[in-house]
């Protein structure tokens, strides 16, 4: 007897649901608790699981198909079971409202519980809190209130039993709580502008064994969709390349590190670069902006994300107002956001309202890059690896010398900008980072 | 410790502050030779004369006024109002004159006054002799509202009022005049206007309740625990202006699950701001719908014991509702 998959009912007064994309294709093998098809609301997207493990040997309701909840989406059984046949299976994608009769029988209760998304749908706001604290799936736990509702004790008692437990997050006021969890997500205004880079430093977390299909995450998923977006359907990309003479910065650093070091603050190159391009984008307005169909918005604020290598991606913390910070300012703020995102613990607030991105792709080794421009942005610079290489200083009678020079990698809008007009910004940056004064 | 009950507690609370304090005086319907109509004041006319348990007209306007003016001239009056419900007449003395003296003249003068008012139902007293009215004070600032729910609270919450230099609305749960039997120290004491109290221990669902409905939430607290294993927690708010948030907060975040219980109408009445608060200041630590069982919104107690039975929270009723949260 075949297992149904039905459309799972995702919140109280939640009645149909879309479904998304099918993870998983007829006659593909699943195992329980492996997410098999994405499922819509007006709220939320979510995944149905599998509640057995078996094959997927029948889909009934296609992609983009809206249905009541209860309905019968797919079969999950052995190779050789009988399904019902094609012409009753499409009855119910034809009517779109048919009731699961059509199929096989009358809906069911939802799917066994550890496998509920209602139930991650219908939490309270203390189980939200304390899911999202303890990094746990609300949907694994078998909940006892009402229509199998995860309650606060059935949390508690899940924790006590799980190794979770070993290492209790002490309480924390919500504002100091990291933003993870279905109804805390932190939005999806700044994804990735690049493909993650691996830290030059830490190996990029194992992938499962060959012939694996690992799921997306929904990080891996939002930044999939913004990349396609932002370049294939959004911005005309055109990626303009300069290198700098890091000497100046360089004797800077050397000279005030330790200072600011005294004073808890580590003084890296990024807080330069953000500081040059802050200049830059203040006296260079057309790139601190947003294309709209009725006309270019310029920014009145020039907030700079920086972009932060995590495990399962990326995430763009944003430095406010950065061209009115000095620069222990600005570097003080880069530590605290990096420390954050890494430690998971970025507010809302904090990944958005960027209106300028930087990329530090050098930090893996890279030389030059060609980003992706996070929208709805104008433009986005990649900092390339300091790297010292001979020159020829053509001002000084084509004299040769050792110095530290980095390749700045702009991307920008050909909607807004055109290339001159890019490349008098970059030169802006350049000129700043090379005059950068020892005081 | 001798055993009172509430109403002997009030009277005592009165006898001790007209001994320790020659401007402390009590004026009300038939407060003098009478006693009271619930007997309150029995015994206080013999022992200090008629100035100073004092027999008024039947015009409540008329009581507040005198203890208004009294009181900014240096008295200290208790003013009893015979029923709660008998109280609109001095409405306007109250919010508009009582309320305001002290915040409209930058504290340079205050009115140090006590009004006693037996309120609620459950005594076959129908639409006039049964109503609760704190939420209509509650919302004016400028005063206290105070409702005790033991003998040991009404007289140490009476004395604290009757010292306390400004106005305060002093409800007594006229149903639980007899009922509510508790020990009080012979000893001096007050208990300090604004803390509420845990009254019961619990981790499952805070009940939040005041005077006779607090007597009522403890019993149904019991009735569950004895008959389902839920571990119902019950705070006496004894104080509903100033709020003790803090307590409030504090059993909530702990269980997850508030049920405000108040014989009032339910539309508007005291317990709905309970909720908003709870909603507003602890909604990460909510684990269900914050409910409120009330009295009905229909106008008045019934004077039928089956109607009077059906409109207001009993013990049963809070257990229901407790049960309820409890399974959510």
């Amino acid at each position: 007897m075949p297992t149904k998959v039905i459309m799972p009912q995702m919140g109280e007064s939640v009645v149909e649901g879309t479904v998304g994309q099918w993870l998983k294709r007829e006659g593909d093998p699943v195992s329980e608790y492996e997410p098999i098809v994405e499922v819509e609301t007006d709220k939320v997207t979510s995944e149905v699981t599998a509640s057995t493990s078996g094959t997927l040997l029948k889909i009934y309701v296609g992609e983009g198909l809206t249905v009541p909840t209860g309905t019968v989406l797919a079969l999950i059984g052995q190779p050789d079971e009988a399904v019902p046949d094609v012409v009753e299976a499409e009855a119910v994608v034809a009517f779109g409202h048919a009731a699961p009769e059509a199929t096989t029988s009358p809906p069911e209760a939802p799917p066994a519980p550890e496998a509920r998304p209602a139930a991650r749908s219908h939490v309270t706001p203390v189980v939200a809190r304390m899911a999202a604290q303890h990094a746990i799936d609300v949907s694994r736990i078998q909940g006892t209130g009402h229509g199998g509702r995860v309650t606060k004790r059935d949390l508690l008692a899940y924790l006590e039993r799980s190794s979770a437990a070993e290492q209790p997050t002490p309480e924390l006021p919500p504002w100091e709580q990291p933003g993870s969890g279905e109804l805390f997500k932190i939005p999806t205004e700044a994804p990735a502008p690049t493909p993650p880079p691996d830290h030059a430093h830490k190996a990029p977390p194992a992938p499962g064994a060959p012939g694996d299909l690992i799921p997306h995450s929904p990080m891996r998923r939002r930044i999939a969709e913004h990349m396609v977006r932002s370049k294939l359907h959004t911005a005309p990309h055109v990626t303009t390349v300069f290198e700098a003479d890091m000497g100046a910065v360089v004797a800077h650093r050397a000279a005030h590190k330790d200072d600011f070091a005294r004073r808890g603050t580590n003084l890296t190159f990024t807080a330069y670069f953000v500081a040059a391009t802050a200049q830059a984008l203040r006296r260079h307005p057309a790139v601190n902006s947003e294309w709209r169909e009725d006309g270019l918005l310029l920014k009145p604020e020039v907030n700079i994300g920086m972009a932060v290598a995590l495990d399962e991606g990326l995430i763009v913390p944003v430095i406010r107002r950065a061209d009115e910070l000095s620069l222990a300012g600005i570097a003080r703020q880069a530590n605290d956001l990096a420390a954050r995102a890494r430690a998971g613990k970025l507010s809302p607030d904090d990944v958005q309202g960027g209106t300028f991105t930087l990329t530090n792709h050098g930090v893996s080794g890279s030389l030059f890059a060609t980003p992706i421009i996070n929208q709805p942005q104008t433009g986005i610079l990649g900092v390339g690896a300091i790297k010292k290489r001979v020159v020829v200083l053509e001002d000084q009678g084509d004299a040769l010398a050792v110095r530290p020079m980095v390749y700045l990698s702009f991307t920008f809008d050909h909607r807004t900008l055109d290339g001159a007009a890019a490349d008098w910004f970059v030169a802006e940056i350049v000129r700043l980072l090379e005059g950068w004064s020892l005081e | 410790m001798p055993e009172l009950t509430l109403i002997e507690a009030v009277r005592q609370a009165m006898d001790e502050e007209l001994a320790r304090d020659k401007t402390v005086f009590i004026t009300g319907e038939d407060v003098g030779p009478r006693g009271g109509v619930f007997r309150a004041t029995v015994g206080l006319y013999d022992k200090y004369g008629p100035h100073r348990v004092i027999d008024s007209p039947l015009a409540e306007l008329s009581i507040i006024a005198v203890g208004i003016g009294a009181a900014l001239v240096g008295m200290r009056p208790i003013c009893e109002i015979q029923f709660a419900d008998y109280i609109f007449p001095a409405f306007n003395q109250i919010v508009n004159e009582a309320a305001l003296v002290y915040y409209r003249t930058n504290g340079d003068w205050h009115v140090p006054l006590v009004i006693r008012a037996p309120y609620g139902g459950g005594i076959g007293g129908g639409l006039y002799h049964s109503q609760s009215v704190e939420a209509y004070f509650a919302h004016a600032p400028g005063l206290k509202v105070v409702i005790p729910s033991t003998p040991y609270d009404a007289k140490g919450l009476l004395k604290s009022a009757v010292r306390d230099p400004n106005p305060v609305l002093f409800f007594e749960p006229k149903k639980g005049y007899r009922l509510i039997r508790g020990e009080v120290p012979a000893e001096e004491y007050t208990v300090p206007i604004g803390p509420a109290q845990v009254t019961r221990q619990g981790r499952d669902v805070t009940v939040y309740a005041y005077g006779m409905m607090h007597y009522y939430a403890q019993q149904a607290a019991q009735t569950v625990a004895e008959q389902d294993g839920i571990e119902a927690e019950v705070v006496d708010l004894r104080t509903l202006v100033p709020l003790d948030k803090e307590t409030v907060i504090a059993s909530f975040k702990k269980t997850g699950k508030a049920l405000v219980v108040y014989e009032d109408n339910k539309f508007l009445g005291y317990g709905a701001e309970i909720a908003a608060i709870l909603s507003d200041e602890a909604f990460e630590y909510m684990d269900g719908p914050i409910r409120r069982l009330a009295g009905l919104d229909v106008p008045g107690v019934p004077f039928a014991h089956t109607m009077q039975d059906f409109f207001m929270p009993s013990p049963e009723k809070i257990a229901g509702a407790i049960r309820e949260l409890a399974e959510y």
